[in-house]
């Protein structure tokens, strides 16, 4: 049989028996089905288990996890971790500092990203798109990390707590967004109040900003979640142990054994709980809990906001 | 208020922040004068300090620095070539993820595999250094069903650095990365599936033949930033997962920068001279790459 004659049969056989082709067809989607289903499984398990394999260690006998033994399930569930975090020298001022910049520096992110992105919508700003290029430009270019540290060194951002917030404070990505989104809100708005007698300034916090406020979300949940996780600028700029955040000082508990070795003696000798080997701190019950610590406030947020992140990344899309 | 003296008040308003932009993108820009000068940290610069291309000259005729140069560009060029070649993982997970018909279970794994982008890289190390440590999870899990008798060091170790780094790259990225490619099939006509189903095509063809070619153009942008941004790898993912054993497979451009003016007495000038090396090339890949998508799509993409 010629390839064609085999193509014309099957074709008739389809027409004959549309039924017995349509139960094939779902046996093969019903395969296909099965298949992307466990191999996403398998995916969302790679991405939730070692979260899941943190906390159950943390929570679990200190001589246990430390051994290796917790792999699915807390045994011997105990909190004494989380009562010895406040031992451990450094930790609650390095929660401070990533607190403090988290919640100043995305403040700041957030005005000045709709102050900005409204500015740049007003036909009247002087010189408007020289001065709108000569931001967004900035987005492509990095004059590099040595030039950036002389530069903050020069400032005297260097061991200073402002050295998180205002090299941040400009972020063009953010700008555009909010450009783009003032752009969207009807020109009559703005002219009706102008007409009433509202200044530049009357109309953005009165008229803009409470009707931008959806995109402001977005960029609030992107700053603070850049502002947590930010680490470099630690590592560059900050030598003075009062100014290091979480992020940096979980960096070195699992990287300095010594200095941890120190904290495990102190936070063990001035817990009650010490002569309880499932209860005593080891490297790995302060690192883990620690990392627990640090990871949670993202994994909090993080459900809650995930529609915001999809809006930001979609439209991030559309103007990138 | 004459409409000239309210658009200078506009721009006084906005001016403390051009400011900043000032001080802390372009002002830098500046510090590429260390460069050609022998410049050691407390002393400033002067006519008397100034060397020309010495710094420049030296990565090509100093054998020592050569041989960093060519290792540290191996690494960045494997490390980058890696994630070009699998840039599409993203597309297609997005792809059949969109062909799983129960929505709960979807809106599940999306929102677990996305949940990795938003933590920090030294919460990734973190990660790693626990699941996959001598007493980590994976160690004793392998022990325990007899593949192994001795723990494997996965962090302390030389072995596959490119690809595990390329691992944890698209554990962190790709269900993110795979957002924009689900807003793109989000955006496909019905009809035109539709259409393909009633003429007989199988879901496998509507894929190959529809889905496929109309998310092309987001992932067509993707590699044009991809190939943009090849020689900016960032250091921070390799800062952290560094160590004596793997350095020298590790040490991407941008971390040897670092490593380079950090380490015993910080050279500053030579890490200044290759940042600037660096950017000149990165600038013509981004052209280019932006020229490539001017004359394939028809539109740039800065």
């Amino acid at each position: 049989m010629t390839e064609k004659a085999y193509a014309a049969t099957d074709k008739s056989m389809g027409k004959n028996n549309k039924h017995a082709k349509k139960i094939q067809r779902t046996a093969g989607d019903y395969v296909i089905s099965f298949i992307t289903y466990v191999v996403y499984a398998f995916f969302a398990f790679v991405c939730v288990y070692p979260f899941y394999y943190i906390i159950i260690n943390s929570i679990s006998a200190n001589n246990l996890s430390d051994s290796g033994k917790v792999i699915f399930y807390p045994m011997e569930i105990h909190f004494t971790n989380y009562k010895n975090l406040a031992n451990i020298p450094g930790l609650s001022n390095a929660a401070y500092i990533s607190v403090m910049r988290t919640v100043i520096g995305t403040v700041l992110i957030v005005i000045v990203a709709a102050f900005l992105g409204y500015m740049f919508t007003r036909e009247t700003l002087w010189k408007r798109k020289f001065w709108y290029r000569f931001v967004v430009a900035t987005m492509y270019f990095n004059a590099g990390v040595i030039p950036w540290y002389l530069t903050m060194r020069l400032l005297g951002l260097t061991n200073n707590f402002w050295g998180y917030i205002f090299p941040m404070v400009v972020q063009p990505f953010y700008i555009i967004l909010c450009k783009t989104y003032c752009e969207s809100v009807p020109k009559e708005l703005q002219e009706a109040a102008e007409i009433d007698g509202a200044g530049t300034m009357r109309v953005f916090w009165q008229i803009m900003l409470p009707v931008i406020k959806p995109i402001l979300a977005t960029i609030a949940i992107f700053a603070a979640v850049a502002h947590w996780n930010s680490f470099q600028d630690t590592l560059l700029l900050m030598t003075d142990e009062k100014l290091f955040t979480l992020q940096f000082q979980l960096y070195q508990y699992i990287n300095r054994a010594s200095s941890l070795k120190a904290l495990v003696n102190s936070s063990t000798s001035s817990s009650a709980a010490a002569a309880i080997l499932a209860q005593a701190a080891t490297a790995t019950s302060i690192r883990m809990t620690v990392t627990v610590v640090v990871v949670l406030p993202v994994m909090m947020i993080y459900p809650f906001f995930q529609r915001f992140f999809t809006k930001g990344i979609m439209i991030g899309a559309v103007k990138g | 208020m004459s409409k000239k003296k309210r658009s200078y008040i506009e721009f006084l308003y906005i001016l403390p922040f051009i400011l900043l932009v000032g001080v802390f993108s372009y002002f830098p820009l500046y510090g590429w004068v260390y460069a050609f000068h022998d410049f050691v940290p407390p002393k400033p610069i002067s006519s008397e300090t100034y060397v020309g291309f010495k710094w420049f000259i030296s990565l090509f005729s100093n054998p020592v620095k050569t041989a960093d140069v060519i290792r540290v560009m191996r690494n960045t060029l494997a490390m980058s070539g890696i994630s070009l070649l699998f840039s599409w993982f993203p597309m297609i997970f997005a792809v059949f993820l969109n062909e799983i018909k129960s929505k709960p279970y979807r809106k599940f794994v999306q929102t677990a595999t996305t949940l990795p982008n938003f933590i920090s890289w030294v919460l990734v190390f973190s990660i790693a250094f626990h699941v996959f440590g001598s007493n980590g999870a994976v160690n004793k899990v392998l022990q325990d069903l007899g593949v192994i008798t001795e723990p494997i060091s996965f962090l302390k170790s030389s072995d596959h650095v490119w690809f595990r780094m390329w691992l944890w790259l698209t554990w962190k990225n790709a269900g993110w990365a795979a957002i924009m490619y689900l807003a793109a099939i989000a955006g496909i006509d019905e009809q035109m599936i539709e259409a393909a189903k009633v003429d007989g095509a199988t879901r496998m063809k509507v894929i190959w033949h529809i889905i496929i070619p109309c998310i092309l153009p987001t992932y067509f942008v993707i590699v044009m930033l991809n190939i943009a941004s090849f020689l900016s790898n960032g250091m921070e993912q390799y800062y952290v997962f560094q160590n004596d054993f793997n350095r020298d497979w590790i040490e991407v451009l941008d971390l040897y920068v670092y490593n380079y003016a950090t380490a015993g007495r910080g050279n500053y000038p030579l890490a200044t001279a290759i940042s600037i090396l660096k950017s000149i090339v990165s600038i013509f890949l981004l052209t280019g790459a932006n020229t490539a998508s001017k004359l394939i799509r028809g539109e740039s993409f800065i």
